[in-house]
């Protein structure tokens, strides 16, 4: 009957349409504040610093190789804080990482070996790191606060506060000063690791087993979930990545020296959690966590250019990172 | 008939254009415990909410002593003497019970500081008139369950309260502990206070109640004196359509002969389990029954390797196994749906197809990769075949109802395949409707061939699903019961109270 048929049809356009509506409904803005927030920072500097050279490729891929380290570090530190962990002791590896393969280059063991050495050096400090909170269980605040203080200490010791030049000119290219093309490394870097970590949190059941660690323990250990081995990884992979960053500032920088990386933990977990991810574990977003970083260095490179100094450059970023996560909290009162 | 205190008059609240409450009304006199019931989703919760300001109705008014109120925030209920007792108590376990009873109205001194020693001194009151054993100085961390209740009940009474709303104010206590709370209410009914008692449990709400509401579908279906209605008519108001005989026990027929799938021998695990000895078969379903601390949940969490094993053995399909910890206990097979949902089976800002798939993630791989649409294809298939009332699969599992909760944690596990399914305490905290799929699901899973252990202080319910009880008393089995051989809930509750 084709009166039926009409009624029908019109029955299926409008549920379609409702489930249409309910999936606009689902959608909450504040699920997407970093991304507003880097789209809303780009257009105002773009606007008010378009004489000055803000909107131009140069100054943008600029901004790509400032925040590599960072976002580098955070791609790792987002599976750290999903588990409800967290790691301080990232900014003193990157130093101390730095120095390993700077006078591992220099005594010649070669490019294979300097990056040996560099990510040896994060992993080790990883594995330790892991081994303390998970086998001894000290929380990882206290462990990685000591291995930020005990790894510094290191890395001005090892050559007495002195830096170590890198002439090594191939790892210069590959791991901080060398463009492909136009294309600086440092940002092929950060493609290449965040799509990697996106991947492994997202599609891999070691990333699903990270978010339910931090999700519930006691739950996801109930279920199996080995949680200790789960802790133990992030913390690897910190560690590693922290290594890894440390390569980049020494290859930048055509040396490795103590002083790389200072405060980086913190910009470092400012961008995780300005991407969204949950200080309490459970909910985690790599890409938000690079979005997050990049928005740090917009704001960083823009007020350059403003021609503020480095005291207004701290307050302002500051408010900026505090309004960001403040709009996107759920529990804002209406 | 004298004027009531409170009466709530053509409620109706809609949310995204369903209505979950319509045209609702309930009223409660002086000194009167009301029991509010329904299923899930029922609306019983809406309600109260919107008695207590959580929510605002779209329509109907609310009277107290007559006069209208609006109650528009928690702040208003405050004002109307109407306070609520939370399932997942309020307090700060840190502070003392003087301290968390007075939190945010501290008593303060002439220079602002404040008076712990009033404060103390008006809790020792209180705690007095309630006749409970506990002293103001205590920290609620190191008190049991039961006496939080009691500093809730407590902290209440200091605010003057004349409506005291309870939500499932039973189901984390003692029986010993509940006993102490049906006198505290007897005392508060004498002291004029009204209460509105939200429960599954309807022994409890015989024992203590003085009418009965009963919603269901956001309608109220009736409202009765509690003397003059019967359990089995109040069980059919809930379910509405007539209760497909959910407590009946059939007979099944499964052989005890060959070897046992689990067969646990002299275990020990603790100060709390002893001595605990059983078999269990392919196809049964065997009830462990026993007290609060009896050591029946420490018994299964040794068996599930939660807790190191001291002494005897266990094996699996005659063969002997060392269970070290949960994976262990997986991989032979085990499965664990445990006693407290929220804490232990569930992550519950995950989604329902997160939840399901964790036991399984390694089995649903490809290449390195999560296979996605065989993710989503198996948690669909869960939620239709259990009945799983949500949404969609990818909505978060704390908006959910107990018992579809309940249901996502044994969606979980059947999904991993088990040979031995533990359920302990499976229907707590769940309505009638959902209690009654969960014992179907339970028995089909038996006729299935999995061997299942289903550990419940719900002697109804033990009696309803098992082909064997054992009573497990001090932390050893005292005994053995053929479901056969058990003819009324009076032999059960005899071994189980160990005499």
């Amino acid at each position: 009957m084709p009166s039926k048929d009409i009624k029908l049809n019109e029955q299926v356009k409008l549920q379609n349409s409702v489930s249409f509506a309910k999936r606009f409904k689902g959608v909450d803005w504040r699920d997407y504040i970093v991304y507003i927030a880097f789209i809303g920072v780009i257009i105002y500097f773009s606007v008010t610093l378009y004489d000055d050279g803000f909107l131009t490729t140069s100054n943008l891929l600029n901004i790509a190789r400032q925040t590599a380290m960072i976002s580098i570090m955070g791609v790792a530190m987002t599976f750290v804080i999903s588990t409800g962990e967290i790691d301080l002791s990232v900014g003193s590896i990157t130093a101390l990482a730095s120095l390993t393969a700077a006078l591992a280059l220099k005594a010649g063991l070669g490019l294979l070996g300097g990056v040996a050495v560099g990510l040896g050096t994060g992993l080790v400090i990883g594995v330790v790191n892991g081994l303390l909170i998970t086998k001894v269980a000290i929380p990882s605040f206290l462990v990685t606060l000591g291995m930020m203080g005990i790894v510094k200490g290191l890395a001005m010791w090892i050559t007495d506060t002195a830096p170590v030049p890198i002439v090594h000119s191939t790892f210069n290219f590959l791991f901080g000063s060398g463009d492909i093309g136009s294309i600086p490394i440092l940002l092929v870097w950060t493609l290449v690791i965040t799509v990697i970590g996106h991947i492994i949190l997202k599609k891999t059941a070691f990333g699903r087993q990270t978010l339910a660690t931090g999700g519930n323990e006691m739950a996801a250990k109930f279920t199996g979930v080995k949680t200790s081995k789960i802790k133990f990884l992030v913390f690897v992979g910190s560690g590693l990545m922290a290594g890894f960053a440390g390569l980049l500032y020494a290859g930048r920088m055509h040396a490795g020296r103590f002083t790389f990386g200072e405060g980086d933990e913190l910009s470092v977990i400012a961008a995780v959690i300005l991407g969204g991810t949950s200080l309490f574990g459970g909910v985690g977003t790599v890409i938000g966590t690079v979005i997050g970083s990049l928005m740090i260095g917009t704001i960083n490179n823009g007020l350059i250019i403003m021609g503020l100094d480095v005291s207004q450059q701290m307050i302002v970023k500051g408010l900026i990172i505090i309004l960001a996560v403040a709009f996107g909290r759920k529990t804002l009162k209406k | 008939m004298q004027q009531p205190l409170l009466s709530m008059e053509g409620i109706s609240k809609s949310f995204n254009g369903i209505k979950v409450l319509d045209s609702v009304n309930f009223s409660l006199h002086k000194g009167e415990v009301h029991a509010l019931m329904g299923g899930n989703g029922a609306g019983k919760s809406t309600l109260m909410k919107i008695l207590t300001g959580v929510y605002t109705a779209d329509e109907g008014e609310i009277f107290i002593e007559g006069k209208k109120v609006s109650i528009n925030n928690t702040e208003d209920a405050k004002r109307n003497y109407i306070s609520m007792i939370f399932q997942e108590f309020s307090l700060v376990p840190t502070l003392t019970v003087a301290q968390n009873i007075f939190l945010t109205r501290e008593p303060k001194n002439s220079i602002g500081f404040l008076n712990e020693k009033l404060c103390n001194e008006k809790t020792k009151e209180l705690l007095k008139e309630l006749e409970v054993d506990v002293e103001p100085t205590d920290v609620i961390a190191n008190l049991g369950v039961g006496y939080w209740q009691m500093t809730e009940i407590a902290k209440a009474l200091s605010q003057n309260t004349k409506i005291l709303i309870m939500d499932e104010p039973t189901s984390s206590l003692t029986k010993k502990e509940t006993e102490v709370l049906f006198d505290i209410i007897h005392k508060l009914k004498e002291k004029g206070i009204s209460i509105i008692y939200i429960s599954h449990r309807m022994d409890e709400i015989f024992q203590i109640c003085d009418r009965i509401t009963v919603l269901r579908d956001g309608k109220k279906i009736t409202t009765e004196n509690c003397d003059e209605i019967s359990m089995e008519t109040v069980i059919q108001h809930i379910v509405g359509a007539d209760l497909d005989k959910a407590f009946e026990w059939k007979e099944r027929v499964y052989s005890t002969e060959g070897t046992p799938v689990l067969e646990v021998k002299n275990l020990a695990s603790g100060t709390k389990v002893k001595n605990i000895s059983f078999r269990l078969y392919p196809g049964e379903i065997l009830g462990v029954a026993g007290l609060m601390g009896s050591g029946r949940s420490e018994m299964v969490r040794a068996i599930f390797g939660i807790d190191p094993i001291d002494g005897g053995e266990i094996f699996v399909k005659g063969k002997k196994c060392t269970i070290k910890d949960p994976v262990d206990a997986i991989n032979v097979g085990i499965a664990l749906i445990p006693e407290d949902r929220r804490m232990q089976g569930l992550i519950l800002q995950h989604s329902v197809k997160e939840n399901i798939i964790l036991p399984i993630l390694s089995k649903i791989k490809r290449g390195i990769f999560l296979d996605n649409r065989k993710a989503n294809d198996i948690a669909e298939t869960f939620v239709k075949t259990l009945n799983i009332k949500t949404d969609d699969i990818f909505k978060t599992v704390r908006l959910l109802s107990g018992g579809n909760q309940q249901k996502i944690v044994l969606a979980k596990w059947l999904a991993n395949n088990p040979d031995i399914l533990v359920l302990d305490e499976p229907t707590i905290g769940v309505d009638i409707g959902a209690k009654t799929e969960i014992m179907d699901i339970i028995r089909k899973l038996a006729d299935s061939g999995k061997a299942v252990l289903v550990i419940s202080s719900e002697l109804q319910e033990l009696l309803a699903v098992s082909d064997r009880i054992i009573v497990v008393h001090g932390g050893e089995v005292v005994k053995e019961l053929k479901r056969k051989e058990i003819h009324s809930e009076e032999v059960l509750q005899h071994a189980i109270q160990g005499h």
